[in-house]
């Protein structure tokens, strides 16, 4: 076949889903700013302008470059032991985007794999592991991290942990909903009396149309992981100082706030920015990829 | 209507044994011993460890250890704080009310302000006003709140010096607590300015709790409107003639507040959890606060405790909001 009956056909998924998501301006916009943070992080070493641990003890507290007293090679002005702010904010969009990705890595796989179970089998299974996924979502996620950590011991990989803990019933209930639309449906009884074995049909026949609402809650989860990655390097049993974490610096910087505005504002607004960009991408997702709104 | 309510209330008791279990395997899962963890640096010979042990109980098969506690629990023991020596169920009261007010006060705000822009959005969709709300909206959505708080502190209290900075009420005032609910018993003292004071603490707490439940209501009132305006008993309603506020209002803004509601009730979770860092920034003597300085002090059966409370008024909100739900709609009760 020429290629040219190819194009003819439908568009590939890739161009659909893309004409669908840059229709809004929005997402467009995030997924530029998340492309920008990508790269920041991913160029730590090169882009930033001091190493993120470097302390200049005659520039201590210094102000942000155009203001009064402010130093040009300090952009963003110096924290209390005199490290440059925007080298540390650099350096912490590696921690931030490293502590999405692993959590939503670990409760995606933890909560599909649980979700698959509970939604092709069934019976006793799933009402026990509904039962624990219940047990879970009783308590405010950010308390249960909390108190996690306070058991597993303060640190950036037991924060982790615990955050991908508390995310993932999320993702057992999504799978396990879509599942059950699913499991019931032709095109997975006909691959069952062409005698698709069990594991067949749950991974190659139903988890693939059940990805979009998954992808559109691993875009909220990544964000949420951030958050409370931050809110728990905030409250001090994140990840620990130095590291340039952006709660952890938040949390440093909090007894500075009457006299150095910058300390405070700076690695907030990272936060801020990093969060909306994926939270505007994972709207954006949600309607390229939801085929009810596709048809207004 | 009693069989659904029964029904939610059977599902709740084997959750509830499981929240237990969890808040009773929370001291066990630490490193070291109960025994070890109160003796702290103090060296302990092999047999005071063994009697004190046994002393406690400690040496009984775990599940008995369970039972035991469980119904400990079910009868409101608790256990001590070792930081206040008090009975952890009594300052978990002492301190409730406080959380309570606070909460309640950002979730009355929250509605106010997030059902109207979620309806004026839906009823102007794609006008640049629906775009701000809705971009607004996203940005509280994406706001980690303990920096927002910081924020409106340097600038509030710090610049503008309009609002104190930490605490319920000033110092000038001291009344005994009669509700626990500072704003009421301000005003039941009968101390003039003492409710002005009160108010004026609890502003910056209630908005920056308020902030994510407000842009979630908004969202959801607007996606709920924007599907109940395309019903046709809305356009039958708008086709006899009805103003449209009328239709908006009435006709269409009572079925969209269905699944608002929902919303609400869930939004307890994310209010409890978001009272532990707004509780933290202002210095407000609530439950949220007194957790994280628990997992400080290693306060372990206030943090036992705790998450017990917390879990149990998540669980009981849940069911009224549930019950409530199968009220307004009835098509959910069968």
């Amino acid at each position: 076949m020429s290629s040219a009956t190819v194009k003819t056909g439908h568009p590939s998924a890739l161009a659909e889903f893309w004409y669908y998501f840059s229709r809004n301006k929005g997402a467009v916009l995030g997924f530029a700013v998340f492309v920008i943070v990508l790269l920041l992080a991913v160029l730590a070493p090169i882009v930033a302008p001091h190493a993120p641990s470097e302390q200049v003890r005659e520039k201590l507290l210094l102000p942000p470059s155009w203001m009064a007293g402010g130093d040009a090679s300090y952009l963003l002005g110096t924290d209390a032991v005199g490290r440059d702010i925007l080298s540390r904010l650099i350096y912490g969009a590696r921690f931030s985007l490293f502590i999405g990705l692993v959590v939503v890595t670990l409760s995606v796989i933890s909560g599909v794999l649980i979700g698959l179970v509970a939604g092709y089998f069934r019976g006793r299974v799933d009402i026990v592991i509904m039962r624990v996924m219940d047990i879970i979502l009783a308590f405010p996620s950010l308390l249960l991290a909390l108190v996690l950590v306070a058991v597993l011991g303060p640190g950036l990989l037991n924060a982790m942990i615990a955050i991908a803990l508390v995310n993932q019933p999320h993702f057992v209930r999504l799978t396990r909903a879509s599942v059950m639309a699913e499991r019931e449906k032709d095109y997975v009884i006909a691959s069952r009396v062409a005698g698709a074995g069990t594991l067949r049909i749950m991974f190659l026949t139903i988890l693939p149309n059940c990805l979009a609402p998954l992808i559109v809650q691993a875009t909220l989860a990544f964000s949420a992981a951030i958050l409370d990655a931050a809110a728990l390097g905030f409250l001090g049993m994140g990840a620990q100082p130095p590291t340039p974490e952006w709660g952890t610096m938040l949390a440093e910087a909090r007894e500075f706030i009457q006299r150095a505005w910058w300390v405070v504002t700076f690695p907030g607004l990272a936060i801020l920015v990093t969060v909306l960009a994926i939270n505007l991408m994972g709207d954006g997702l949600r309607d390229a990829l939801d085929p009810k709104l596709k048809r207004s | 209507m009693l069989r659904f309510f029964l029904g939610r209330l059977a599902i709740l008791i084997p959750t509830f044994l499981g929240v237990s279990l969890i808040a009773f395997s929370f001291i066990r899962l630490l490193p070291g011993d109960p025994v070890m963890l109160m003796s702290g640096e103090r060296v302990m010979s092999e047999e005071r460890h063994a009697q004190i042990m046994h002393d406690l109980g400690l040496d009984r098969p775990m599940y008995v250890q369970y039972f035991d506690y469980l119904g400990n629990v079910l009868t409101g023991d608790l256990g001590t704080s070792i930081v206040s020596k008090r009975p952890v169920f009594d300052d978990f009261l002492s301190l409730f009310p406080a959380t309570l007010e606070l909460s309640i006060c950002a979730i009355i705000v929250a509605m106010c302000l997030g059902i109207p822009a979620g309806v004026i959005a839906a009823v102007k969709r794609g006008t640049w006003f629906d775009q701000s709300i809705m971009g607004i909206a996203l940005v509280g959505y994406s706001m980690p709140i303990f920096w927002w708080g910081l924020l409106l502190m340097i600038f509030f209290s710090g610049y503008l010096q309009w609002t104190p900075v930490s605490g319920r009420i000033s110092l000038m005032y001291f009344f005994p607590p009669v509700t626990g609910f500072m704003l009421i018993d301000s005003l039941l003292s009968g101390q003039a300015g003492a409710f002005k004071s009160a108010v004026s603490y609890l502003i910056l707490p209630t908005v920056v709790l308020a902030t994510i439940p407000l842009a979630v209501i908004a969202r959801q009132t607007r996606s709920a409107m924007l599907e109940v305006l395309g019903e046709d008993y809305v356009r039958t309603a708008r086709s006899k003639g009805l103003s449209p506020w009328r239709v908006v209002g009435i006709h269409a803004l009572r079925n969209a507040l269905i699944p608002v509601i929902t919303t609400i009730g869930l939004q307890v979770g994310v209010l409890l959890a978001g009272a532990i860092l707004t509780e933290t920034i202002f210095s407000w003597p609530g439950i949220g606060k007194w957790m994280v300085d628990a997992v400080f002090k290693r306060d372990y059966a206030v943090v036992q405790g705790g998450l017990l409370m917390i879990a149990g008024v998540i669980m009981l909100v849940n069911l009224a909001v549930d019950v409530t739900y199968g009220f307004i709609n009835p098509r959910i009760r069968h």
